[in-house]
């Protein structure tokens, strides 16, 4: 499951571990994170989005309180807004890694799905792949990530009909 | 009597004289009796009580007519009723037609055109023109020729709020699509059997960049949305970069390609994934649309987009709308 976890943590160096570790060790796997501004003089508020195996999300919550950080806000991410869109071009030269990565370090919105046809050499290649988001809006910010991206690699972006009225 | 010019005298100007001729009895018991007082192409022309039948097979025997009145003569100084304007389409400057159908219908003449450039360049203008002069502009043919589209929104669909409309409009580039579909085969070696099989023009690529799409999506948006946009207002993307792998990848996951027009907030042309079960997944030269109505839901239409009687066809749809003696109410 996809977790959005709101700290609040003293502004002091090296406070983010405190939460970041307990992570790491429950099998965690971070997406994104995203300082705030300052709530008071001395601390500030920091989003951590991860993924993370569904029977183990409690115990590493309870950690993390135990550790004496102070949970603001908790809050599954369900991603339940999806597009397909075929992307034509040299996707994989022009690594297909990062763009999958911009995608996915948005924290509202992810990769979920990608089918890949290998190019010949020097050849464009074709993928389609589904790009999931937690709401309408979202999924719209996404799409134009993607497309900013796609322009700036030369991938031709094709789009599905939009199904709404 | 109704009085008939036709300016322009090739592929679909002929397929007018074609159906008069053809279709007169039908077209007369609607309309009343016609008769047609002036044939002109670039070069030559026919005038009088003109015999179609004699300007037909002079026209094919010796590509010209038989008289030297110039087209632009006819619309300025005959006595027609209403002008047939298929001459060839310049979406840039929309001459010829735009001085044909200004000059008639300043002239208070009702036109019937099947050349979209004078509509993409001034549609507003040459409304308001007909308005001023209580004569009727009639354009059916200039969208998705023998495809019911403009009437069909503007007359059947009245009052239903129209939010979007979509669809196919280029069927050379639907052609070459549904076959990249089917056969996996490349685009290159597809728009050139379409070339040797006269499905595509000799240059191609005002059909295959999307242009003519975007012509007609001006059309619909100025004609059924009242957009007041331009041809300048379009995102256009043509079909050029498209592969069978792409094709590949899309059908393995329900999807096929196809070039959609589609204005309702923006205006844009490009190549877009569609359900293979989607209504507008038509293959071979079809020309299709989705109308997106706020009270009809949606709507589609499905025809010919082109060709000598199927967009001469549109035209004498316009003709009998503009003189129709029956009422359709009952
Ligand atoms: N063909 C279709 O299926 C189709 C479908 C929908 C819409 N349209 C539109 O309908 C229009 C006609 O198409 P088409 O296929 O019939 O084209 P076409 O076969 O090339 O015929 C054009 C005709 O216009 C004449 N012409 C050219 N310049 C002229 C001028 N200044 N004054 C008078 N006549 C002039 C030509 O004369 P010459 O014979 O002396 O060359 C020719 O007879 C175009 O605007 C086209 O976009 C065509």
């Amino acid at each position: 499951m996809k977790i959005n976890l709101v700290v609040e943590l003293e502004d002091k160096p090296g406070q983010l571990l405190k939460v970041l570790t307990p992570i790491a060790k429950y099998g965690g796997n971070i997406i994104g994170i995203i300082h705030n501004r300052k709530v008071q003089q001395k601390s500030v508020l920091v989003d951590v989005v991860f993924e993370i195996a569904e029977d183990r999300a409690d115990k590493l919550l309870e950690e993390i309180k135990s550790s004496g950080i102070t949970i603001r806000n908790v809050n599954e991410i369900k991603l339940s807004e999806k597009i397909s869109v075929l992307l034509v071009g040299h996707i994989i030269h022009t690594d297909i890694s990062d763009t999958i990565n911009r995608i996915d370090s948005t924290g509202f919105a992810e990769v979920t799905e990608m089918d890949i046809s290998m190019p010949e050499l020097n050849k464009p290649s074709t993928a389609l792949i589904t790009i999931s988001a937690v709401n309408k809006e979202k999924l719209e910010e996404a799409l134009k990530i993607l497309r900013k991206i796609c322009e700036e690699k030369k991938i031709k972006v094709v789009e599905p009909l939009n199904e709404e009225a | 009597m109704i009085k008939i010019a036709i300016i322009g005298f090739g592929t679909v100007g002929q397929g007018v004289a074609e159906l008069l001729l053809r279709k007169k009895n039908e077209i007369e018991e609607r309309i009343g009796k016609f008769k047609v007082i002036a044939v002109a192409d670039s070069k030559s022309s026919v005038v009088g009580d003109v015999d179609l039948e004699k300007a037909l097979s002079e026209k094919k025997k010796r590509g010209r007519l038989s008289g030297n009145k110039t087209a632009m003569e006819i619309v300025e100084d005959f006595e027609y009723d209403v002008l047939f304007e298929c001459t060839p389409t310049n979406v840039e400057s929309g001459e010829p037609g735009l001085t044909h159908i200004k000059t008639a219908l300043k002239r208070g003449k009702n036109v019937i055109t099947s050349n979209k450039g004078p509509l993409v360049v001034a549609y507003n203008e040459l409304c308001k023109l007909a308005e001023k002069n209580s004569c009727k502009l009639g354009f059916e043919a200039t969208v998705g020729g023998a495809m019911p589209l403009i009437k069909l929104v503007k007359n059947d669909l009245a009052g239903s709020g129209i939010l979007r409309i979509r669809g196919i409009l280029n069927g050379t580039c639907n052609y070459i699509l549904s076959r990249m579909e089917v056969e996996r085969m490349p685009y290159e070696q597809i728009l050139s059997e379409a070339i040797e099989l006269g499905i595509a023009e000799a240059d191609p690529s005002y059909d295959v960049k999307g242009i003519d799409a975007a012509a007609k999506l001006v059309i619909i948006a100025n004609a059924l949305l009242e957009k007041n946009v331009r041809f300048e207002d379009v995102h256009i993307e043509g079909i050029e970069d498209l592969t069978p792998e792409a094709f590949e990848v899309a059908v393995k996951r329900g999807y096929t390609i196809r070039l959609i027009a589609e204005v309702g907030e923006t205006l844009r042309v490009s190549p877009r994934l569609v359900p293979l079960n989607h209504p507008l997944n038509i293959y071979g030269t079809l020309n299709a649309a989705e109308i997106i109505t706020e009270t009809a839901g949606r709507v589609f239409v499905i025809g010919r987009g082109a060709g000598k009687l199927e967009t001469a066809s549109a035209m004498i749809s316009d003709l009998i709308d503009i003189y129709d003696r029956r009422d359709l109410r009952c």
